[in-house]
């Protein structure tokens, strides 16, 4: 049987929703294995999923962006043979993966939105305007990165899988730089928002330049709908909200079911992140807004009184 | 490496790439490849650019800034922007071999000719190679990585700040998790994010003076390569453009508007 190898970078008590989306894919395409920087003894409980077979780990644990994670890649790919390597798409994991598929002498597919019993590779391209497929050769690894909310997530707490620590450890020591290394300086975790995360949200509300430098509205918006909240790079640029928010080609790809624009004018990289949104309603007070162009309802209005006004209604109708 | 670098030379190559412009349509030839008949320097290139001259600019020392791209005879065009917006001389690698290259192929070209750069230059001085965070075009953002695992230099990549401080890097990033901020020695591969920077726009006289500049051509043969050195390993099957989105319902607010979105969400069930 064929087997799939999933990297998280790490692994914290419970499974993101991308983590659990990954696991599920894994299935479909052999005998899964997990690899991770987390230590066995925190990584075991998270992964105690049905079909999740051993957890492979360094011995110590590994943070990004140690390039011994890559070490740990190639070692636990020698342990299983695997035939498909998958990660979330994210910065380091797409590092890690790329510099493994030089190691196997293999292809790499990025932010794949879906992977076939054959391996067959599909995504999202051009800003969203494409969709391909692709593949590597039966006789090598498929290396590939996954978006977030692709597959409908379903696993199932399951009996923990064995834990195998590998000889590997971490190589980011302090003072490396003076003699050749890399070494890191300074973490500081990212602030976690209360509201669900922008790129598992079912509803995000983003607000661009037009809210100048007010997202109170947005915000209350935001708390009825359950929403997350997205910025366009005008607004984060402005320091007016973190630049975890932002939505586009520098910034985070959304495919909520509800994603509701407001004071953004639709440039090309912000669609770039929200255009395979289900339903786009769009608030601009410029008629001409390209934005209108992609939304399914739009208003030609001052986002101070339209946001606020349905804010009221929802509460109203909530009773 | 030296005790201090403060006198060492320095070369820093910056990676270039001639995309298809955004703001028009792009599309996929009937050989499910990107059609690259027309370009602009992407604008995600800008930014390593801007990151090497004021590395140059703020330097005690003797800093050089090469820009290098891969591509068909019209990427000339990406290398000559980047002598007018500040690059010292450029390089250009084109081969009908590396039509269509996938990562792989494109890392393993790059890193080939990123030693032959380094070889036209002062052996004795150090190396920095500047990238943006992902093609504008491809956007894997992959390359980085596989060039210094091919080239075995340090990697930190999606800087957000970057400055030299005498012998070593300092780079601010941004993992999924966590701010960080690492100290790397030379030689290293960096890719800078749109956040790194505000670059700047070619005057007349930059313009002017980028005529002088010198721009090398080269073959796959002139850096030691040949075309199986350069297969892909990944195939696109099939290049489907989705159907554009529509616009819906367009209303004016007559003061009602609020409930009119909520009643549209209502009926679309999405509340
Ligand atoms: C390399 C590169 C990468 C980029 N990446 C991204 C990215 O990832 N994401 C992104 O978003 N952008 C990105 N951009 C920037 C992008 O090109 C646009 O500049 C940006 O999206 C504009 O933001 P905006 O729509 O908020 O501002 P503007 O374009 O200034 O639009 C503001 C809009 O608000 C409207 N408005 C003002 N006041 C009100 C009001 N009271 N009520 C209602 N409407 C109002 C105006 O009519 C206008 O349409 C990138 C650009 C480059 C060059």
């Amino acid at each position: 049987m064929s087997v799939a190898l999933v990297f998280f970078e790490s692994l914290d008590a419970r499974l993101s929703s991308a983590q659990q989306e990954l696991l599920t894919l894994a299935a479909t395409l052999g005998e899964v294995h997990v690899v991770t920087g987390t230590p066995g003894d925190r990584a075991v409980d998270a992964v105690a999923v049905e079909g999740v077979q051993t957890v492979y780990t360094g011995d110590a644990e590994i943070l990004t962006p140690d390039p011994a994670l890559v070490d740990l890649l190639e070692t636990a790919v020698q342990e299983t043979a695997a035939s498909a390597i998958l990660a979330p798409d994210t910065p380091d994991s797409t590092d890690a993966l790329a510099r493994l598929a030089v190691r196997l002498d293999t292809g790499i597919i990025t932010d794949a939105v879906g992977i076939d019993s054959e391996r067959r590779v599909t995504k999202s391209v051009l800003a969203g305007s494409y969709t391909t497929t692709a593949e590597v050769a039966e006789d090598r690894a498929l290396v590939a990165t996954v978006k977030p909310n692709s597959v409908e997530a379903a696993v199932v707490a399951g009996q923990a899988p064995e834990v195998v620590a590998l000889p590997v450890g971490p190589s980011l020591a302090e003072g490396a730089a003076a003699s050749g290394g890399v070494e890191v300086l300074q973490r500081t975790p990212l602030e976690v928002s209360e509201r669900p995360a922008l790129t598992e949200a079912r509803v995000v509300v983003a607000g661009g330049r037009g809210v100048d430098g007010n997202f109170g509205p947005l915000e209350e918006l935001a708390d009825e709908l359950g929403a997350a909240i997205g910025a366009s790079r005008a607004a984060t640029d402005a320091g007016w909200i973190d630049h975890a928010a932002q939505v586009g080609q520098t910034g985070v790809t959304v495919s909520p079911q509800l994603y509701i624009s407001a004071g953004i004018s639709g440039a090309i990289q912000q669609r770039a992140g929200m255009q395979t949104a289900q339903t786009i309603v769009a608030i601009n007070k410029d008629e001409d807004a390209p934005v209108f162009e992609i939304a399914d309802f739009g208003v030609v209005g001052d986002l101070f009184e339209v946001v606020p006004q349905m804010v009221e209604e929802l509460r109203r109708r909530k009773g | 490496m030296p005790e201090s670098a403060a006198g060492t030379p320095l070369h820093i190559i910056t990676l270039v790439k001639w995309v298809p412009d955004a703001q028009l349509e792009r599309r996929f030839t009937a050989e499910r490849r990107i059609d690259r008949s027309e370009g602009i320097l992407g604008e995600l290139d800008e930014y390593p650019l801007e990151a090497a001259l004021q590395i140059k600019e703020a330097a005690s020392r003797d800093v050089r800034v090469s820009a290098l791209t891969i591509g068909p005879a019209g990427a000339a065009t990406a290398a000559k922007k980047a002598l007018q917006i500040g690059a010292d001389d450029a390089f250009h690698l084109s081969d009908d071999a590396l039509t269509g290259a996938d990562v792989v192929a494109t890392s393993a070209a790059l890193a080939a000719a990123i030693e032959h750069v380094l070889a036209d230059g002062d052996a004795e001085g150090e190396h920095l190679v500047i990238t943006g965070m992902a093609s504008e075009d491809g956007e894997s953002g992959a390359v980085p990585p596989q060039l210094a695992e091919r080239l075995g230099l340090n990697l930190v990549t999606q800087a957000t700040a970057v400055a030299l401080e005498e012998d070593r890097l300092v780079v601010t990033r941004a993992s999924a998790t966590e701010q960080q901020r690492l100290a790397a020695a030379l030689p290293a591969v960096v890719s800078v994010t749109d956040q790194a920077n505000e670059p700047r726009y070619p005057n007349f006289k930059a313009i002017m003076a980028a005529k002088k500049k010198p721009m090398t051509s080269w073959s796959l043969a002139d850096v030691g390569l040949d075309a199986s050195a350069v297969a892909s390993k990944a195939t696109v099957l099939t290049a489907e453009a989705r159907p554009p989105r529509t616009a819906g319902e367009i209303i004016t607010d007559e003061g009602d508007a609020g409930v009119k979105i909520v009643e549209f969400l209502a009926k679309e069930r999405v509340l």
